[in-house]
């Protein structure tokens, strides 16, 4: 630290020196677990892998083969489809819901803080948990909300065995699942915008239609961008809840590039791990173009 | 074939977008189990590893205690670890991708070609393990090219279990059951009765299609062709099933526990289960029988073969083989595969092991029906089988949910399959 603080000439070697030292812990983090992998994913989407081959380690190299396979597979446009279905249509509910509760909650009245906490348990929950319950909850024959359903008179509904219903079902528990975060980070934002805004608003006549619309939801603009843009991010590569309840069917239609990714690589006797890899590599370069669409929005706001 | 276990599974979720950069970084923090060994003392002394699907079995186990016996007959200390079987290969693909084998892998059947294909079993002849003992038809399931690749270690398949109450309600008399459609007309007079039918596991996994197999082979049908004519009766009898109601739809999304959970609650008259559920069957508290599955105009269908395989790795110490040669015949002779047999609730794989277990009245089905049994990758399909499997649940998946007819279905597994293994 002596050497930082007191730098007065900082071309000094020595100081270079430790601002490496500084440097050195996350930059051997970064390439050891962000970087390595990235490459051997990469790599390992680039060569054509056989069971022999992959133990041999000499798989040849094949270029874009493995992602002409992939584009030209009959799963990729249902894949792809059902992907952005999952992601916008869980993102869309998560944030409003999240966003009305975030409100409600910002009003302080009795137990608010603990049913907040309540509120907070599906994120808690270990996923193999909730998904297990959701699974349990909307089986065919013998699910809670089938027997609702039939309370009122409804004809059972296939919600994880029919092709219609499936991407849908494995879309709600999404959202329940999604709803926390949301909630968490809107809310903390509604913190910080101040209160005389909201009282001068109410003496200017305001409603309060009219106060979230012009204070509330523009004040929370850069907190609901980066909320969105995790959302996506986590919903994008959403694995667990649709390989637990769906296994991605049946007949793919809850098939998501995650899922696919995963069957390819470890689902079947025989793992197809270069496929998968491009696969999850699709996945990968589609978190990107978001981020990079977010940083072009954020550097116009800053300009702006 | 075991319930494959979920969590398992997800603990993998991370993996499935950098597929083997994680998988990479963890056979990096893995031991050499040879290295471990510190040198092998010309076959004596020394520690030999063995992997197996059994992760139940803990230290304590009669499982644990068989292979420490073996070891110390054979001069040697045993270190053991137990893996769910679905995360097994992997493990040991990346193992052999190290330099790492265990001495002894225990792994499923339907793997073994395919480890043997990729170079990291060796054959019987290398390291002269007895195989003569072995029933022909489960040893087929480790063979490849006129080569063995292992033992196994017993065997268990599929059979019809039956709710003797659910089927007096209806008027149904078991001996009627024959071939499929006395076996439709059985679950029809269930379903008048005000019972369900008949529940089975047709989830899309290779746990799917080993559950179909009875049925697609009883029809006739080869996995060679699979939009032959028979292929799609025996798929149209599941999807009428599924229909007119006969099984629930449940069945789609069906694990084999859960299947069997369903005709645990008592309700259902039939159940397409496997000889591991024996226990569990006892525990039921209702009065069950076991019938072999039908085949399409009567005999009994040939069920597919499940359970292990005794292999031995190659090593690239090769002087390991003949003390690792000595734990498998140990663990594989007659009297410790029945007991291990016993545990596992399996069949055994030798003659003297069937009839000893032919003698209880519990498990002649069983021992019939292994008799019977078939191995997924025998008729040389080796290697091929796992490109066949796949497209055929997915078949089978697309047809039960009504999303193809059942023709329509096989017809796209058929190009799928082709595809695949050309």
């Amino acid at each position: 630290m002596s050497t930082l603080t007191q730098t007065p000439a900082p071309r000094r070697p020595s100081g270079r020196w430790a601002g490496w030292a500084f440097l050195a812990p996350v930059t051997v983090y970064l390439v050891a677990f962000y970087a390595y992998p990235m490459y051997r994913n990469i790599d390992l989407s680039l060569r054509h892998y056989t069971v022999r081959s992959f133990v041999d380690g000499d798989a040849p190299f094949t270029g874009l083969a493995n992602y002409s396979k992939v584009f030209s597979d009959p799963t990729f446009a249902p894949a792809l489809e059902h992907t952005l279905i999952f992601t916008f249509v869980s993102l869309f509910f998560q944030f409003w819901i999240g966003m009305g509760l975030a409100v409600f909650f910002s009003k302080h009245f009795r137990l608010s803080a603990t049913l907040r906490a309540l509120f907070l348990v599906p994120w808690l929950l270990p996923l193999i948990v909730s998904a297990s319950t959701w699974s349990w909850m909307l089986n065919s024959d013998s699910g809670v909300v089938n027997h609702a359903l039939h309370a009122f008179g409804i004809a059972p509904v296939d919600w994880l065995t029919s092709p219609t219903w499936s991407l849908a079902s494995v879309i709600v528990a999404n959202i329940w699942i999604g709803i926390p975060f949301n909630l968490v980070v809107l809310y903390s934002g509604l913190q910080a915008v101040p209160a005389d805004v909201y009282e001068a608003a109410a003496l200017d006549g305001a409603s309060a239609w009219q106060r979230f619309w012009k204070i509330t939801f523009p004040l929370l603009r850069p907190v609901s961008a980066i909320t969105l843009l995790l959302g996506l991010v986590y919903t994008l590569k959403v694995f667990d809840i649709i390989w637990i309840m769906t296994k991605g069917g049946p007949a793919g239609s809850s098939t998501t590039f995650a899922t696919w990714s995963y069957r390819l690589g470890f689902g079947n006797l025989l793992p197809e791990f270069g496929p998968g890899a491009a696969v999850g590599n699709l996945l990968v370069v589609m978190a990107l173009a978001f981020g990079l669409i977010y940083i072009r929005a954020q550097r116009k706001q800053q300009v702006a | 074939m075991k319930a494959q276990s979920i969590a398992r599974r997800v603990a993998c979720a991370g993996l499935a977008l950098a597929v083997t950069g994680g998988a990479a970084a963890c056979s990096k923090t893995s031991s050499s189990p040879s290295a471990s060994s510190g040198g092998s003392q010309g076959g004596g002394g020394g520690t030999y590893t063995v992997w197996d699907p059994y992760p139940q079995f803990d230290g304590s186990s009669d499982w644990s205690k068989l292979l420490d016996k073996c070891g110390s007959d054979a001069g040697v200390s045993i270190k053991r670890t137990g893996y769910d079987t679905s995360d097994l290969t992997n493990k040991e693909l990346l193992a052999a991708q190290q330099g790492n084998s265990p001495d002894v892998l225990i792994v499923d059947n339907p793997v073994v070609s395919t480890l043997a294909d990729a170079g990291v079993l060796t054959d019987t002849g290398q390291t002269s393990l007895d195989t003569s003992g072995i029933s022909p038809n489960l040893l087929a399931a480790g063979q490849l090219a006129g080569k063995t690749y292992g033992i196994p270690i017993g065997a268990n398949t599929l059979a019809l279990y039956y709710n003797k109450a659910v089927l007096a309600a209806a008027g149904v008399d078991i001996a009627s059951v024959k071939d499929w459609p006395s076996l439709t007309a059985a679950l029809a007079k269930v379903k008048a009765a005000g019972k369900k039918g008949i529940t089975f596991s047709a989830i899309g996994t290779e746990e799917g299609s080993f559950q179909f197999l009875p049925w697609f082979w009883g029809s006739g049908a080869n996995l060679t062709k699979l939009d032959s004519s028979q292929a799609a009766s025996a798929l149209s009898l599941w999807t009428d099933w599924l229909k007119k109601g006969y099984a629930p739809n449940s069945v789609i999304n069906n694990t084999q526990t859960t299947s069997w959970q369903e005709f645990a609650t008592g309700q259902y008259a039939f159940s397409e289960n496997g000889t591991w559920q024996l226990a569990n069957a006892k525990k039921a508290g209702f009065d069950y029988g076991i019938i072999p599955i039908p085949a399409m105009s009567g005999g009994t269908a040939a069920a597919p073969t499940g359970g292990e395989f005794v292999t031995i790795p190659v090593q690239s110490k090769t002087d390991r083989y003949a003390t690792t040669q000595k734990l498998v015949a140990c663990l594989t002779s007659a009297d410790n595969a029945y007991a291990t047999d016993t545990t596992l609730s399996y069949i055994g794989a030798t003659q003297a092991v069937q009839t000893k277990q032919a003698a209880s009245p519990d498990l002649k089905p069983w021992v019939d029906a292994v008799a019977a049994a078939k191995g997924r990758t025998s008729d040389n399909l080796g290697t091929k089988y796992p490109k066949i499997s796949q497209p055929l649940w997915t078949a089978m998946q697309a047809a039960l949910s009504g999303s193809a007819s059942p023709a329509s279905a096989l017809g796209t597994a058929q190009s799928a399959a082709a595809a695949a293994t050309k």
